[in-house]
């Protein structure tokens, strides 16, 4: 009964002492946040914001890979409608994972793929299994004109706006929500 | 027993010591020779123009440290620039273009990294104000003086 008068200071400490312990649990919820979120795909460390963003397409020219025709930056810059540029290769999982999504866009935005440092061979026969979802294929066999476009690793896809510029960009596999949310509507609003 | 104890601690220390000290050289993930330049005062910038940054790839190590794909590939930008005679600023902002600040391993200061430099700062200062001011309180609320009845008991005592 008397504790509180006899020790005026009990309650500070009190908070003062609770106050790691609040730290402590406010970045364990925040953490717990970051995993769960990483678990249902909201977030990816992966997902690097690249600066190409608003940006025209650097300058390179890539050979072509069987069984498309290679392209380059003055092909991208004279485009009059808007194209999706997806890097992949024969030897990344979520590329294959990402191949019915492309296969179902391909009707309504035009693809164009570029083999990140893939055996041509190994390339032709990934491209040929998944069902050739591009309209022009490029092979990157260094990965230089990669690390140009800010490419941390595949499948990575850039949109590209009349005039070669980049409008949007993904470091993450397509998915169909991505796709009709924020693809689509993007596309269709440059094509106008 | 006592003194063999003590000579195995100080040898355990010692090779710790060691081991830690020599720890950046086994680092280094250059996983050929031939990468390497073949002027060593180039391929020691480098080396220090590379540990500063990012593999974009495993995202906690240095491209100097990791041996994933794009970082060996960076690694090989970096010597190109080293050996054109480029400045180390001029192949942190070739890097920084392509892929923005997160490639660099110590953030530049700007507005939004402001709060994370001037933090080790705050703590101190935020640490010292407490520290100062619950001193002086203690200070000047000391104990009540004593008693009739217990300064004659200290008298007894003495």
């Amino acid at each position: 009964m008397s504790d509180k008068t006899a020790q005026p200071g009990l309650t500070r400490r009190r908070l003062l002492m609770a106050a790691p312990l609040v730290v402590a649990g406010g970045a364990g919820v925040a953490f717990w946040q970051m995993l769960s979120g990483m678990r249902q795909g909201s977030f990816d460390p992966h997902d690097i914001k690249a600066p190409a963003l608003n940006r025209p397409v650097p300058d390179f020219t890539l050979p072509d890979q069987s069984p498309g025709q290679g392209f380059g930056a003055a092909d991208l810059r004279t485009l009059k409608v808007p194209v999706l540029v997806n890097f992949f290769a024969s030897w990344c999982i979520p590329c294959v994972a990402e191949m019915p999504q492309l296969n179902a866009l391909k009707d309504r935005l035009p693809i164009w793929g570029i083999a990140y440092k893939d055996k041509p061979t190994d390339a032709q026969g990934f491209v040929h299994r998944a069902g050739n979802p591009y309209a022009r294929i490029a092979s990157d066999l260094s990965g230089m004109t990669a690390i140009d476009w800010g490419v941390s690793g595949v499948p990575e896809s850039f949109l590209i706006g009349p005039g070669g510029v980049i409008r949007w960009h993904s470091a993450a596999a397509l998915d169909e929500a991505t796709m009709h949310d924020i693809l689509l509507p993007l596309a269709a609003s440059l094509r106008t | 027993m006592k003194a063999a104890m003590r000579r195995l601690a100080f040898v355990l220390a010692t090779v710790l010591t060691v081991a830690i000290g020599l720890s950046p050289l086994a680092a280094v993930a250059v996983d050929d020779p031939s990468e390497m330049l073949p002027d060593a005062r180039q391929e020691a910038r480098a080396q220090a123009i590379g540990s500063q940054l990012r593999c974009l790839v495993c995202q906690n190590e240095s491209i100097e440290d990791s041996s994933a794909g794009l970082a060996r590939d960076l690694r090989h930008v970096v010597r190109e620039h080293v050996a054109k005679g480029e400045s180390d600023r001029q192949i942190m902002d070739w890097m920084v273009g392509r892929y923005g600040n997160f490639i660099r391993l110590s953030p530049p200061l700007t507005a939004g990294t402001v709060l994370l430099w001037v933090m080790p700062v705050l703590a101190l200062l935020v640490g010292g104000l407490v520290a100062f001011l619950s001193f002086r309180r203690a200070r000047g609320s000391g104990p009540a003086p004593l008693s009739d009845d217990e300064r004659t008991r200290l008298t007894d005592l003495t």
